[in-house]
């Protein structure tokens, strides 16, 4: 495959407005699927079942069963609409979506069409030059997932090659809100990290109602981002290209960055874009065309008729737009208040879209200051080499403790890292990598004695330094101990020691 | 003995039953014999299922010896259309592209019929995922009528209707989508009931088109068909449209038939050119004879009920094409692969080329073509408001009578082949039971005699309003008993003696 020529981004800016639009869907962690009484493998209770042990004769599409509505999910779509500021629709209707498909049990998708749930909302969404921008969203629907399709035999684990494919309908019918904004205008250099920050706060919002578990490396959040451009003074929109596979914050801005070059490069030549949907390649950072997509696109939606409309009762939207928490920026507040942090440490923490991470982290009781310093320091240093977001290598539990055992004196900041490699490895919890590896700092000063007076009396003319007043001479010693105590020492404590020692 | 068994209705064999005079292997075997005796020339069975049967006969029997209540159904056997899944019994719809397929759960009114302990005999022949009005479309081949075996039993429940007219079972389970119970019932001279829409549970069923397919009872009596309605009627959790309120008892209103004061609305559109002479005939005696008891026949008019057919053959089919998407090879049923193998795409398409019938297809294409972009709004679109005016029709009739009436379809039995050709005639067979479905009111079709051209049986047609079920067994029980009385009996006591038929070796080869 050809590599595309890219527009510098800068250049394309000063030719181009980029209008960007973006289509999240966020899985529901509801206990059930959205219209079968079969677990929900997005509930983390499910997440990691065999494939196809999930599954009743509804969501495999068995002839004569029909769909029953998920309650829990209504409220959950109808709790997720209020918090993006939608409006309730007061009645909506689930439609069909007809096309043919193995991962698609029936060969249609139950979704919404003319009738979504929730409308004309908007959300504000911070950048990280402090800009706030008001993100209006169209509207937000209920459907059902697909199944999920394993090729085998390919190269590549496409489609293309494989010699078959598997079908796993552990996924199938799992609840579905699928986010839809109008075109984004205004953004100019900021669309890429607007596109990301805009899903980091639907993150946001999705973990602050519970209603997700919102972990985009397992797909129950997924975007896709449609990227259009339009000569500087046009009014007419450009034809747009619709990102897919887009699985990561970091992912998301460099998508929509690659595109705006991408189709920058194709029209200042005097070529056009082709209306289609692209695939994100993570490993090479640019997209692939994949299936032309067009508006007429012909999937015979049809009212379902095996459901009812679906029709909240005003009470029940009251009830819930009452228990809505805070919206992400009065909440931003509020923690930077709690956590005494400066605008610049705060700042750090919300551009790296770790603020819920962190929360939970000194929820899980870790000083706000320690946990800060390991999400944006060593473990954001393991996310970037490793091509991930930060989120998905750990989780705020385990953080909390790694902090708590360095502040019991039970790990040193070195001993500390290690350790969390080991868990970012999934070698399990700090206590148990400690454990296992026998990694704890020797705190017994017999041990640490000994080896004292071994390294000492190894090094008659350090002692006789030490013993002049020459107390820096004491580094070749520390040093020793702690080679001999493999690291596991707590060096203050060494230092410490080595003075008594030379002393008596 | 055993001859008697069979021609009991299913109250009498309930009664005999809790009276201990009979038990429910004894009334099992009695119509597992009647089956392999009549069945190679009925072909009304696609599956009989006599161990599964007779075993499930001796638990009812030992439970009644154990002292359980039982319901006043326990232990009388019953057919089941094949459109209704079966846990351990195939389940085809009558389509070539599901043979072999043995679903893994009952189907919610089976399920009922088998708490009440009835006793599930098989499955029943049907047009091909029940789309026809002759049974000629079952993949599996045609059901005969008992009353003459050179014509059509009606569809797409024949077989259903001609099992409970050739004395194989005294009840069985049909579903009604345009006409399919009554319209098998007005030419097999049987009672058949499509009950409100949302009655009984669409769980299990094989979908055709969700918003009109309605199961319901297939019997002798009308009598039976209430006890068995009482059964399987009732709120399910499992289908979202079953309507969540209680029921009264129909056998009650069976019990209770008066029709004085009673007002019945003669349909006018449905009573004149296109009818056979004999049916209306029937049809205008059956009416005289209420009105001697004292109800009030009236005419009105539904002047939408013309559309109905047109409105009906676009949302059908606008919703089979996409129900019977599902069966694409993927996850059961039949899987034909091209020569040399193909790509998930060609085997789809193999399998379903090779698996629906010429008039499954056809429908199909049909709905395929309504619900497309730009053709939604003027097929698809404008049936539903044909479909609202339908039911404002029905809705203005109700507030002048009680009851409407009709005769149930236009003509007798026809002969194998007569419309096979021509769709639109056949389609045309089911003017007057299509109306209900479109508005979701509850029919009942019962006996009125035998046409005098052709000696062959007719149906009238008594439709009311939704969740009224109960004025349908009332006006119908009182009009059974009136024409039983003239007749000296019930009219199937003048079917032909079908036990000239038996069996033979290579008929049973072919069930």
């Amino acid at each position: 495959m050809a590599r595309a020529e890219l527009m510098d981004f800068d250049k394309a800016l000063e030719l181009f407005e980029p209008v960007i639009g973006l289509e999240v869907h966020v899985e529901l962690n509801t206990t059930t699927k959205m219209f079968s009484p079969a677990p929900n493998p997005a509930n983390s209770a499910y997440h990691g079942a065999e494939p196809n042990t999930l599954v009743s004769p509804v969501c495999l599409g068995l002839p004569g069963s029909l769909p029953v509505v998920n309650g829990d999910a209504v409220r959950s779509s109808i709790s997720l609409g209020l918090a993006l500021g939608c409006s309730i629709a007061p009645s909506s209707r689930f439609a069909r979506k007809n096309y043919f498909y193995p991962d698609l049990a029936k060969n249609y998708q139950i979704s919404q069409y003319d009738e979504p749930i929730a409308f004309e909302g908007s959300v504000q969404v911070e950048l990280v030059n402090g800009r706030v921008f008001d993100v209006p969203i169209e509207r937000a629907h209920m459907e059902e997932d697909a199944g999920k399709l394993t090729h085998v035999g390919g190269s590549t684990g496409r489609i293309q090659g494989a010699e078959y494919s598997l079908v796993d309908y552990n996924r199938a019918g799992v609840p579905l809100v699928e986010i839809v904004t109008k075109p984004i205008f205004g953004a100019e250099a900021d669309a890429p990290e607007l596109a990301k920050a805009y899903v980091s706060t639907i993150r946001d919002i999705a973990l602050s109602l519970g209603i997700s578990e919102a972990r985009m490396e397992r797909g129950n959040l997924r975007c896709d981002a449609n990227v259009s451009l339009r000569p500087r003074g046009a009014e007419q929109l450009g034809i747009r290209t619709e990102t897919k596979n887009v699985n990561s914050f970091r992912s998301i801005e460099r998508a929509v960055r690659y595109e705006i070059q991408r189709q920058a490069a194709i029209l200042a030549k005097g070529g056009s874009i082709t209306q289609e949907t692209r695939h994100w390649h993570e490993d090479t950072g640019t997209t692939s065309p994949g299936r032309p997509k067009s508006d007429a696109d012909d999937y015979r939606y049809f009212p379902e008729p095996d459901l009812l409309p679906v029709v909240p009762s005003a009470e029940l939207i009251e009830e819930l737009r009452a228990a809505l928490p805070e919206p992400p920026a009065a909440h931003r507040r509020r923690l930077k208040a709690e956590w005494g942090f400066t605008d610049l440490e705060f700042q750090d923490v919300a551009n790296s879209g770790l603020l819920v991470e962190l929360e939970e982290t000194v929820k899980a009781g870790a000083t706000p200051a320690a946990a800060r310093k390991w999400w944006t320091g060593e473990i954001a240093r393991l996310a970037n080499a490793a091509g991930q977001d930060a989120a998905s290598l750990v989780i705020p539990e385990h953080v909390a403790e790694l902090a708590q055992l360095v502040d019991a004196g039970t790990l040193t900041d070195r001993l500390a890292r290690q350790v969390l490699e080991g868990v970012v490895a999934g070698e399990g919890s700090p206590q148990q990598i400690v454990d296992a590896r026998g990694l704890a700092v020797v705190s017994d000063d017999g041990a640490l004695i000994a080896a004292i007076d071994e390294a000492l009396a190894s090094q008659p003319d350090v002692l006789a330094k030490i013993r002049d007043g020459k107390v820096q001479a004491a580094g070749a010693v520390i040093g020793a101990v702690m080679k001999a105590m493999h690291g596991k020492a707590d060096a203050a404590r060494v230092r410490e020691l080595v003075l008594e020692r030379a002393q008596g | 003995m055993s001859d008697d068994l069979i021609r009991l209705s299913a109250a009498d064999l309930g009664a005999k039953l809790a009276a201990g005079e009979v038990s429910s292997v004894e009334a099992t075997r009695a119509h597992l014999d009647r089956i392999a005796a009549v069945d190679g020339a009925v072909h009304a069975f696609l599956h009989v299922a006599g161990e599964h049967a007779l075993e499930t006969a001796a638990a009812v029997d030992a439970k009644r010896a154990a002292g359980d209540k039982l319901g006043p159904l326990a232990g009388v056997p019953i057919a089941v259309k094949d459109v209704l899944v079966t846990k351990g019994m195939p389940s085809t719809s009558g389509s070539r592209i599901l043979e072999g397929w043995i679903p893994p759960y009952d189907a919610t009114p089976v399920t009922k019929v088998r708490e009440a302990g009835l006793v599930p005999l098989g499955k029943t022949n049907m047009d091909e995922f029940a789309m026809g009005s002759s049974t000629e479309h079952s993949a599996y081949g045609p059901t005969h009528n008992p009353w003459d075996l050179e014509r059509i039993p009606g569809g797409s429940g024949g077989g259903s209707a001609a099992s409970v007219a050739a004395f194989e079972a005294p009840l069985a389970l049909g579903s009604d989508t345009g006409g399919s119970i009554r319209q098998p019932a007005h030419v097999t001279g049987t009672v058949g009931v499509k009950p409100t829409y949302g009655a009984v549970s669409r769980y299990g069923s094989i979908a055709l088109a969700s918003s009109l397919d309605q199961i319901g009872p297939v019997t002798r009596t009308v009598l039976d068909a209430a006890l068995l309605h009482d059964v399987i009627a009732g709120h399910d959790p499992l289908d979202s449209t079953s309507i969540p309120e209680s029921w009264p008892s129909m056998a009650e209103a069976v019990r209770r038939a008066d029709v004085s004061g009673l007002r019945i609305g003669v349909i006018k559109e449905l009573d004149g050119e296109g009818f056979q002479a004999g049916v209306r005939q029937r049809f205008h005696e059956s009416l005289d004879l209420l009105a001697k008891q004292g109800a009030e026949i009236v005419e009105v008019s539904a002047p939408h009920f013309e559309y109905s057919i047109a409105a009906y053959y676009l949302i059908l089919p606008a919703e089979a094409s996409s129900n019977l998407a599902k069966f694409d090879s993927v996850r059961f049923g039949l899987r034909v692969t091209p020569d040399g193998g193909g790509t998930v795409e060609q085997v789809m398409a193999a399998t379903r080329e090779a698996g629906f019938g010429p008039e499954v297809k056809r429908r199909i294409i049909l709905g395929t073509y309504a619900l497309s972009a730009g053709y939604y709004d003027a097929y698809y679109g404008s049936a539903q408001k044909v479909r609202t005016l339908v039911q404002r029709d029905f809705d203005a009739a109700f507030e002048q009578v009680d009851v409407l009436a009709s005769p149930t379809a236009p003509t007798t039995a026809f002969k194998f082949g007569e419309k096979l050709a021509d769709p639109l005639s056949m389609y045309l067979n089911d003017i007057a039971t299509i109306p209900a479905n479109l508005a979701g009111v509850p029919g009942i079709s019962v006996p009125a005699g035998l046409a005098p051209e052709d000696g062959l049986p007719v149906g009238i047609q008594f439709l009311a309003p939704a969740r009224e079920d109960a004025r349908l067994y009332n006006v119908g029980g009182v009009l059974e008993q009136l024409l039983e009385a003239e007749w000296g009996g019930p009219l199937l006591a003048s079917a032909p003696d079908l036990s000239t038929h038996e069996l033979t070796a290579t008929e049973e080869g072919a069930l």
